[in-house]
């Protein structure tokens, strides 16, 4: 799809969700793949609100999330009063402070007559007064209300009329430290996201979904709608001449790991393979492959060339995505490692200790130019269903503009079929697609024509 | 599996003997516990077949269910476990006391593994609803007994709470074995790695606890081929007899189901036992006892509401209380985990393995550091030279478990390539605040000495507010807006199987 077929599919889209929301009697939700221009939709949704007077809360996950929602929507509608709750330690970043338009309170009394009031989940289920005493509004509208819990719009769910949930269906489903079976098959069980007990308790409220990525590359929309969505396809908004990645410089031979990231470049996917092997869950070589294929793109100057010009891939725009924490810390420690040994990465813009290191849960709603990722799966000796799980595997394929190089051990396919997915089905509660193992295999099955042998 | 997890594993492989993963004992022991071991007829959702159970170690009480898909014969064994249950709380009641202080002990149930917990949970489902009067009128004490029994279950889905603890999930929590976490469920093979016999090693102990014949499964599920060699034909005789009404035969019939079902039971019973000593040899943690008057209380509050006429703990949780709970549960779970780490420093290491806690070495003290402002302050600094990795960050909010009303923000961080004198030791400055008094001098002790060894984490256990939910009668509609009113009722006591 070229980009201007792009721009009017979407535009369709959202037009009919706006015209939804004038007559939904309870609310609307809406699917978002990957980089679809979710917080496009949240910022016009709430402007459009707004200007027919009704008064709007939004609400975000994270403090992060909040902030990144009210830059944008004070940069696009400089005339809107927005007002953020914030909690007491909440120091303004520069990017909401540099706005006239936006007010942070710590009390509600102070933004009640803003049109606009944003804060996160949290921070909306601290307000006092319920149902009949307390302020409420008309309209919500809930941001990354997949990654919410359902004990979470519970606590909120009082303060308002109506809501808008956008969120994407097929990242990571938000989860409890606590284990526990109890609430199973329940309409209302606090341990599922927001929007699966909004829509089983509320089953006429419309489900729009958003047609195009604007994040994801011609090289990967397919794949992650193949894998990942399969009932609800989405498109790239580029074709594959419209984004290249270049290098400044020539590699001295050609390392394994030159040889991954040129295929990285061409073809949008590499499979950085390392021998077959048992290992812990910090597994050196793979942790060291991955820190070497970060500094690697520093070290020989990538350039990202897309739609919106060019621009050198700084190493804010690297991310290295893990399963677990403890991943993620020796990641980082690796990265360290590299940037003691060789003084050129220490620069602003290289900086090896500046590419961001972390697990899926913390990558959600986040973009890169170039991902490295650690398999989930990568020297397992079984597949369970924390690394099974969709989302997660979805989450580090799916935060990249231009490329994604999975690291790996070999055998993956192999694991899998050993171990067929064997959750118990609960009576109640929906089937959820796309299957875990199924998604995984699909994914491998299209790595398996990018494969380049590590570690020789 | 952690770092150290897969470690202890290995070395418990390599070496043919568990490995102590804890330092002291996280888990209260009761010193009169009531042990309860269970077989349940397969291919029933919840047919009890025999329990073994008491507090005597010498002389369990055996109940059988002679004929066990009779519902009859169901419930009279119910009101005969009642009286073994609830004497044993009965014992722990005491009612001239203050109804707001706690009874000073609670009865501690032991059962050998969590499928036992489940059998449990659904034994008291489908006896807490019956009905004492009219059709199928059952004794009293079986309502109550399910009450009591689903409360013990409701109780262990608290992390913290010992009141009803499968003993292989406890063993498994303070012995590392070189077998899978799926062998570790059972519960012979766990002690064979834990306490193998004189002369025979780990493995080779597990791998005789394996068989059947030898060593019955702990249950509550049993031997498929008991079922079929043994259990079928007593069965089979028991009826027989029953229908030629021969008092003779059914007495020898009964006798020899009793005989079969004590020789599936016995083994698993001493093995409980067993493993009463071995965990009764570590000494206790030292928040045990706390986390044990949360259970006393829990338990007192429990007789009270049932003494004043309480409802029977509903079927299904509603909406908000199903949050709330949620909510409870995760509280625990995190404070339980700060306690552990706090008492144990085996526990710390793993947090020390991910960079989340250091251990070393005081180098350099200031107690007595004040900061100027309005009006002085004491913020004394120390410097502690750590081998560990460090990952936190300038203005990290530390505690020591040592001195946990004292909170320490970490100052400057200096990597080991940065210090004269080749010590490959981070150094981490800290700012002390709080646990010192009113004065502006500390008292000794409340700041750490040079040459004292110190450990600071980031895992804090902070007074957090109550989540705040609505009434059950303002349930939003996004939840499915008010349930009705709950009111127990004759469908209650129905189950999809029944």
């Amino acid at each position: 799809m070229s980009t201007k077929d792009a721009a009017v599919s979407a535009r369709a889209v959202t037009d009919a969700i706006l015209a939804d929301l004038a007559k939904a009697e309870r609310g609307v939700v809406v699917d978002s793949p990957p980089g679809a221009g979710k917080s496009t939709l949240v910022v016009a949704a709430a402007a459009s609100l707004a200007e027919r007077g009704e008064r709007v809360m939004v609400v975000g996950q994270t403090n992060e999330q909040v902030d990144d929602l009210i830059d944008r929507m004070a940069s696009d509608h400089g005339v809107l009063r927005i007002g953020r709750l914030s909690g007491q330690d909440y120091i303004p970043a520069p990017r909401i402070a540099r706005h006239a338009n936006v007010t942070a309170r710590t009390a509600i009394a102070d933004l009640i007559d803003h049109p606009l009031v944003i804060a996160t989940a949290a921070k909306w289920a601290m307000l006092n007064g319920l149902a009949d005493s307390g302020p409420r509004w008309p309209w919500a509208i809930v941001d990354e209300a997949y990654q919410m819990r359902s004990d979470s719009l519970l606590r909120i769910a009082h303060l308002f009329d109506k809501a808008l949930f956008v969120g994407d269906p097929g990242q990571l489903d938000p989860f409890s430290t606590v284990e526990t079976e109890r609430w199973l098959g329940l309409n209302w069980d606090p341990m599922s996201s927001a929007v699966a007990v909004l829509l089983t308790n509320n089953p006429d409220v419309q489900v729009h979904a958003l047609p195009v990525s604007w994040r994801l590359p011609a090289t990967a929309a397919p794949v992650v709608s193949a894998a990942f969505y399969p009932f609800n396809g989405f498109t790239a908004a580029t074709e594959r001449g419209d984004r290249a990645m270049r290098w400044n410089t020539q590699p001295f031979g050609m390392t394994s790991f030159d040889l991954a990231l040129q295929t990285a470049a061409d073809s949008g996917w590499a499979l950085y393979e390392l021998p077959h092997r048992h290992t812990l869950r910090t597994d050196v070589e793979a942790v060291d492959a991955c820190a070497e294929l970060a500094a690697r793109v520093l070290l020989r100057g990538a350039v990202a060339v897309s739609e919106q010009g060019r621009r050198d891939v700084t190493a804010g725009r690297i991310a290295i995505g893990v399963a677990h924490r403890d991943q993620a810390a020796a990641v980082r420690r690796a990265l360290a490692a590299r940037a003691a040994a060789y003084p050129v990465l220490s620069g602003p813009d290289r900086d090896v200790t500046k590419v961001v290191a972390d697990t899926a849960n913390r990558l959600q709603g986040r973009e890169f130019d170039v991902t490295i990722m650690l398999h989930p799966l990568s020297g397992r000796r079984d597949a369970t269903a924390f690394h099974l799980e969709a989302g997660r595997l979805c989450v580090l394929a799916s935060r990249h503009r231009h490329a994604c190089v999975v690291v790996a051990r070999a055998g993956i396919p192999e694991l899998l079929d050993a171990h067929p997915s064997a959750e118990p089905v609960h009576l109640g509660v929906p089937v959820k697609f796309p299957d875990g193992w199924e998604a995984h295999q699909s994914f491998m099955a299209h790595l398996a024509d990018f494969r380049v042998p590590g570690g020789v | 599996m952690t770092v150290l997890a897969a470690l202890a594993r290995a070395a418990a492989a390599a070496t043919g003997r568990a490995l102590p993963t804890k330092t002291v004992r996280h888990v209260h022991l009761s010193r009169r516990p009531l042990v309860l071991v269970a077989a349940q007829l397969a291919g029933e959702a919840c047919a009890p077949l025999a329990v073994l159970a008491g507090d005597d170690r010498e002389k369990p009480h055996l109940l059988v269910v002679y004929e066990p898909r009779d519902r009859t014969q169901r419930f009279a064994f119910a009101a005969d476990l009642a009286g073994i249950i609830l004497s044993a709380i009965d014992r722990h009641v005491e009612d001239d006391g203050d109804p707001e202080t706690p009874y000073p002990d609670a009865p501690q149930l032991l059962v050998p593994n969590l499928p036992h917990v489940t059998f449990l949970r659904l034994l008291g489902r489908s006896t807490r609803f019956r009905k004492t009067e009219g059709q199928h009128a059952v004794p009293p004490a079986v309502p109550l007994l399910g009450r009591w029994l689903t409360y013990y279950a409701e109780r262990a889905e608290v992390t913290p709470s010992a009141m009803l603890v499968p003993m292989t999930a406890a063993l498994a929590d303070h012995w590392a074995t070189g077998q899978s976490a799926t062998e570790d469920a059972n519960l012979a093979a766990l002690l064979g790695w834990i306490d193998p016999p004189d002369g025979m090693s780990g493995p080779a102990a597990a791998r005789a606890a394996e068989d059947p014949v030898r060593c019955p499964p702990a249950g509550p599920v049993t031997d498929p081929t008991f079922d079929n060699e043994v259990l079928a034909p007593v069965l089979q005789a028991m009826r027989e007899a029953a229908l030629a009404g021969d008092d003779a035969r059914l007495a020898r019939a009964r006798a020899s189901m009793d005989q079969a079902l004590r020789s599936q039971l016995e083994s698993t019973w001493a093995l409980m036992w067993r493993a009463v000593d071995l965990l009764g040899g570590l000494p206790a943690a030292a928040h045990v006892e706390q986390r044990w008057l949360a259970d006393r209380r829990s338990f007192t509050n429990q007789v009270a509401w049932i003494r004043d006429g309480g409802a029977p703990q509903a079927r299904r949780d509603s909406a908000v209380a199903a949050a709330r709970r949620l909510a409870r549960l995760e509280r625990e779970q995190q404070r339980l985990a700060v306690e552990r780490a706090y008492d144990d420093p085996l526990v710390m290491a793993e947090y020390r393995m991910t960079g989340e806690a250091f251990a070393g070495e005081v180098t350099e003290a200031e107690p007595a550091r004040l900061e100027q402002g309005r009006r002085p302050v004491l913020r004394p600094w120390i410097t502690v030279a750590t081998a560990d990795e460090v990952l936190f960050t300038r203005g990290a909010v530390l505690k020591s478990p040592v001195r946990p009303a004292q909170q320490a923000t970490v100052v400057d961080i200096v990597s080991p390539g940065a210090t004269a004198g080749g010590d490959a030791r981070t150094r981490i400055v800290l700012e002390l605040k709080g646990g010192m008094g009113r004065s502006l001098t500390p008292p000794p002790g409340t700041v750490p000495a040079v040459g004292e060894q110190v450990t600071y984490t980031s895992l804090r256990d902070d007074f957090q507010p109550a989540p705040k939910f609505p009434d059950i009668d303002d349930t939003p509609w996004t939840h499915g807006g008010p349930p009705p009113e709950y009111v127990p009722d004759d469908e209650d006591a129905r189950e999809d199987w029944s």
